[in-house]
């Protein structure tokens, strides 16, 4: 027995020392934006290795300001990423529903429609989105350019379909008999009971809002109709720019998404880990 | 289940209205655009036009050329690192599970644009933290963004730190899902963990495998942000240019929107031929 737990802590030690250094290297770029984002300009310019944080991070925020509305641009990736994520979570959970709990006809059709598009390339739709956003709808820079054609997600509503279909039949057909309507069903039975999935739904939905890049820029390009990551991205490559404001900016976008990635780990998980559960 | 027509389809109509007119009709749209000439008001139809010129670029094939390379070497590298994340995070030995997955997780939250400019930063020729750290250990700098291969390397480093946490989730997942009592068995007829993992993990994890590898190659195929803000538009000298930034000059710098469609609908094509290829080859087996 002990020679048996002997090779368990050399296994276990080979584990952690292998495990460490590269959970280090995954660390460290985003240690190095933390420390970049308090360094000033110079400081990151400069010869020397500099792997602790500084204080000047007030100072490169202002000098972000300075180069680029950022503050009003987190305002618009605010507003938008949870306009988007409640109306595609009711949008999805209304399919997922529907393709869960009921027979109709050309189901098979629309669920192999939906399966279909995974794996088709975004960029199929792209040109003929913007041509029809753009030139015919004249809907460019508005907040309805950003939140309305993203708004179809195959995943999402496989996801729900999926917790729907995981729900007990005697639990709405016991509604049904009290004569109570469909719609209520699903707002006031079934939308409940998936509340952790809903938002899990929602957390990967607002992430993928929050960090979409491609459509927002070429859609929202006028400088006060820019998401942040596009205004921030609009930094990168001119000569006369703070990197230190950069940084600033690359901190603003990213950290508050890790502070909810530690409190929600749970759900984020199960929402990203869905594509594997079929 | 209640064979009820009219109340499904009025719960899937919203859905299904954003699908039919920011996809189908996109994806329709998209192939008749892409036998048309478009620089020329009107538009006017000439089949050979697009796809022509688009068998006889040189810088589609150099896009094509450096899509598919990233492809073939990023994309397993990461998948594989992936699976390693996964089976060493499964393991019952781990202390400090949470500061791991943490580590691992975490950059799957962070945006394009965010690790882009930060991987610019750490990879520049003079003043970046990683020359500096080789320099620290002997060892010369490399110029990341004016030679082709150590560029195409930095782009592939930067698509693997993002996403192979990603993959690590899902299969981790998977893993999960495997049954105890087929490990319990294994190890009672003293069946080694690395066999353990060759002969049960790994067949019983193929289909959440493919999953991860069709996403991957689909997005891979699409790859745009790093090479334009990373190497810059495709830097040094279309050294990095991929299929993705080709459509984004195309279309939305030129708007030439009949070659930028070729462009796409190439892309669709491989980026199907390639799941096919993925699905028959995993059914085969079976």
């Amino acid at each position: 027995m002990s020679s048996l737990s002997a090779a368990r802590l050399r296994r276990s030690i080979a584990l952690h020392l292998f495990l460490t250094p590269l959970a280090l290297i995954w660390l460290f770029p985003l240690w190095m934006m933390v420390v970049f984002s308090t360094m000033p300009d110079n400081g990151i310019f400069s010869p020397g290795i500099e792997l602790l944080p500084h204080g000047n991070f007030i100072d490169n925020f202002n000098n972000l300001q300075r180069d680029t509305d950022f503050v009003g641009a987190i305002g618009i990736s605010v507003s938008v990423a949870v306009t988007y994520t409640f109306l595609s979570v009711l949008l999805t959970s209304m399919a997922g529903w529907a393709l869960a709990r009921y027979q109709f006809f050309g189901k098979g059709v629309v669920v192999a429609i939906i399966l279909g598009t995974i794996t088709l390339p975004y960029a199929v739709v792209l040109i003929p989105q913007f041509i029809m956003v753009a030139r015919d709808f004249k809907l460019a820079n508005t907040w309805v350019a950003l939140i309305v054609p993203p708004l179809f997600n195959s995943l999402g509503v496989l996801f729900m379909r999926q917790s729907f279909s995981m729900m007990p039949d005697d639990l709405f057909d016991a509604a049904r008999v009290e004569g109570v309507k469909e719609w209520r069903i699903f707002l006031f039975v079934a939308l409940p009971l998936a509340r952790p999935m809903l938002a899990a739904l929602a957390i990967i939905l607002f992430l993928a809002s929050w960090n979409n890049y491609l459509w927002p820029l070429l859609i929202n390009s006028q400088p006060g109709s820019m998401t942040a990551p596009v205004a921030l991205g609009t930094l990168i490559g001119l000569t006369k720019v703070s990197w230190g404001g950069i940084m600033a900016g690359a901190v603003m976008l990213t950290v508050p998404m890790l502070i909810v990635f530690v409190l929600l780990q749970r759900h984020f998980i199960a929402g990203i880990a869905a594509g594997a559960i079929k | 289940m209640r064979n009820r027509n009219a109340t499904a389809y009025r719960f899937l109509t919203p859905y299904l209205l954003i699908f039919a007119v920011f996809w189908v009709w996109p994806i329709i749209s998209s192939f008749l655009i892409s036998f048309q000439a478009t620089r020329t008001v009107p538009w006017r139809f000439a089949p050979a036009f697009n796809w022509g010129r688009l068998i006889g670029d040189p810088a589609f094939f150099n896009a094509l050329k450096n899509t598919l390379l990233i492809l073939v070497i990023q994309v397993p590298v990461m998948i594989t690192l992936a699976m390693v994340m996964a089976v060493l995070l499964n393991s019952p030995l781990l202390k400090a599970r949470g500061l791991f997955r943490f580590a691992f997780f975490a950059p799957v939250v962070v945006g394009e644009v965010a690790y882009s400019a930060v991987f610019r930063l750490m990879f520049n020729l003079n003043f970046g933290i990683i020359n500096k750290l080789l320099n620290s250990v002997g060892l010369p700098s490399v110029d990341w963004f004016s030679n082709v291969t150590p560029a195409m390397a930095l782009i592939m480093i930067a698509v693997t730190w993002r996403w192979a946490g990603y993959n690590a989730i899902i299969l981790l997942a998977g893993m999960q899902s495997i049954p105890e009592d087929v490990y319990e068995a294994a190890t009672l007829d003293r069946v080694s963990k690395l066999k353990q993992f060759f002969f049960i993990t790994l067949p019983l994890l193929k289909p959440v495998v493919v999953f991860c590898l069709v996403l991957s190659i689909i997005g891979t195929m699409q790859l745009f942000t790093e090479p334009f803000l990373i190497t810059e538009r495709g830097g040094p000298g279309g050294g990095t240019e991929t299929l993705g930034l080709l459509l984004y000059r195309q279309g939305f710098r030129s708007l030439n929107f009949g070659y930028a469609s070729a462009v796409a609908y190439t892309m669709a094509g491989l980026a199907i031929a390639i799941t096919l290829v993925q699905l028959w080859l995993t059914r085969e087996k079976q």
